[in-house]
């Protein structure tokens, strides 16, 4: 079934909402001009894995000598963070960064007009 | 983070209010999933922030020089501090926003706001009785002047009994031991072990005296005397002159919450503490279990060829730490769980694990990484979920807990 989450006019960029839905609670974000939505169920323990902070991933920078010079953001790859023990996530595919075999459960979302609705 | 009570509508994120209840909600539908409701739960390792109540705890200390240096030095705002701290990153850059969002939680009426707190977060679980300790305490067993260690814990102690302990039942503690001074130690438990709530006592690992100093003796006789259980709670310390070698909390912590306790219990048994002391209960704090899986194998195979090394033992160094008690969190999940499970085997877990939570510290576990073990039966589950802690500290085994109301939706 369609759910309706929020006027598009209405939901800003890196902004994001929790719907309710039959099949437990979804968390939709909104990334880089697109929806994304996923079940608000961490695979760890259960947690509100949806409601944590964004976060871009972090890298070492290695240099061509094989040396370490530090770490910096890569903001071409957004986590959001289960806020109950840190567990990531990657924004646009729901795949886990600490076991990357596992995924949250992804819902579609459809925009019409104006109306976003994420399908559960 | 607002994790609310599921509702019928969409609703938004914030990050500019906070709740104990709210924030586990889902570990309440958890709760009433597996009806915790039916039995005890003992939380026998969790925390609250003492720092918070510095300005109330410093008016306890004794001698009334370090008392004003207490007070002194809290009023400087952090830049320099009588206590010190711990270097370290917890809360993973924030990521952990309990950490950061709790300035926000409202509480209200008479009770002291850790009270409040604590109740909201064992009602959400769906524990019946937690066992508290403080936070930065934890590494004041390192601070160089020894006085200070001994009037912090006395001030500590006797703040938390006359202002938490005595005023709610469902809140107990294993209170702090200054164990640099071995005297102050004893007279520790001599003063308090009769307090209301007072389970036992706590020593912090991170420290550099050896537990079988003769100096402790006279104090584990009296504990044993007056059947009260001795622990070592797991920290770190980064300046450690080996653990300085790690770059990263991960390594800092994974390997400084067992290191002390691995020395603490190695010296503990090869110098035959239990054959000493055979009804002392002793209780292994905050270093997950594969440890003991290790360590009991490790002195295993070394006993064998060298008991002159430790003669007054008459059995194997495993046989008699099988017979302490081990505290759950943080909990290892191997993948295989055929992997825990021989863990479980290795340190009796029937009856010598006791699930804690660690509350509200960044790696807690819930009730349910016990309660959903595929290979423990129900009763298992319940005795390491609560009965025997119960049995440990002479509890009720009658759930008290109120479990909050959660919308039901599937």
């Amino acid at each position: 079934m369609e759910i309706f989450v929020a006027k598009k006019s209405e939901f800003k960029e890196s902004d994001r909402r929790i719907v309710p839905s039959e099949r437990g609670e979804i968390g939709v974000f909104h990334h880089e001009g697109a929806f994304y939505a996923y079940a608000n169920k961490c695979l760890h323990s259960g947690g509100p894995a949806c409601e944590g902070l964004l976060m871009p991933k972090v890298v070492d920078i290695i240099a061509e000598d094989r040396t370490y010079q530090g770490q910096e953001f890569d903001e071409s790859e957004m986590h959001f963070v289960c806020p109950w023990h840190g567990w990531e996530y990657d924004v646009k595919t729901g795949q886990s960064i600490g076991d990357r075999r596992q995924f949250l459960r992804k819902y579609e979302v459809v925009e019409r007009g104006d109306d976003v609705f994420v399908i559960a | 983070m607002n994790a609310k009570t599921p509702t019928n509508t969409v609703r938004e994120v914030r990050f500019d209010e906070f709740s104990s209840s709210d924030s586990l909600i889902k570990a309440a539908e958890q709760a009433h999933q597996r009806n915790y409701k039916d039995f005890l739960i003992v939380d026998v390792d969790s925390h609250h922030y003492e720092s918070e109540s510095y300005g109330e705890i410093f008016k306890f200390i004794e001698n009334p020089v370090i008392r004003r240096q207490a007070l002194e030095s809290a009023s400087r705002g952090g830049r320099s501090s009588m206590l010190g701290g711990s270097v370290g990153y917890q809360d993973i850059g924030g990521r952990i926003t309990r950490h950061w969002l709790r300035k926000h939680e409202k509480t209200e009426g008479p009770q002291h706001r850790d009270v409040t707190t604590t109740l909201r977060w064992m009602n959400a679980m769906g524990v019946d009785y937690a066992c508290l300790f403080p936070t930065p305490m934890l590494f004041l067993g390192t601070h160089p002047q020894v006085e200070i260690e001994v009037a912090m814990a006395r001030a500590y102690n006797r703040w938390l009994c006359d202002t938490i302990l005595e005023h709610e039942p469902r809140i107990i503690s294993m209170l702090y031991l200054p164990f640099n001074d071995p005297e102050a130690t004893y007279q520790m438990v001599k003063d308090f072990g009769h307090r209301k709530g007072v389970k036992g006592f706590m020593v912090t690992a991170p420290r550099y005296k050896p537990v079988h100093d003769n100096a402790y003796m006279k104090t584990y006789r009296l504990l044993e005397e007056m059947g009260l259980p001795i622990s070592f709670h797991a920290a770190y310390n980064w300046n450690d002159q080996s653990l300085q070698l790690t770059n990263r909390f991960i390594g800092v912590h994974a390997l400084g919450f067992m290191w002390f306790n691995m020395v603490h219990m190695t010296n503990w048994v090869v110098n035959g503490i239990p054959e000493r002391f055979p009804k002392l209960k002793v209780m292994w704090i905050e270093s997950g279990l594969t440890w003991a899986y290790s360590l009991m194998q490790r002195l295993d195979h070394s006993y064998k060829m060298r008991t002159s090394d430790c003669p007054s033992l008459k059995r194997k160094p495993s046989e008699y730490m099988r017979e302490m008690y081990f505290s759950s969190q943080p909990m290892e999940m191997p993948d295989d769980p055929s992997i825990l499970e021989a863990t479980f085997k290795m340190i009796n877990a029937q009856t010598q694990l006791v699930w804690s939570s660690d509350y509200p510290h960044w790696d807690f576990d819930l009730p349910g990484v016990i309660y959903d073990l595929p290979f423990l039966d129900e009763q298992s589950k319940r005795n390491i979920l609560g009965g025997n802690a119960a049995k440990l500290f002479n509890l009720d085994p009658t759930p008290v807990k109120t479990i909050p109301p959660v919308a039901a939706y599937k």
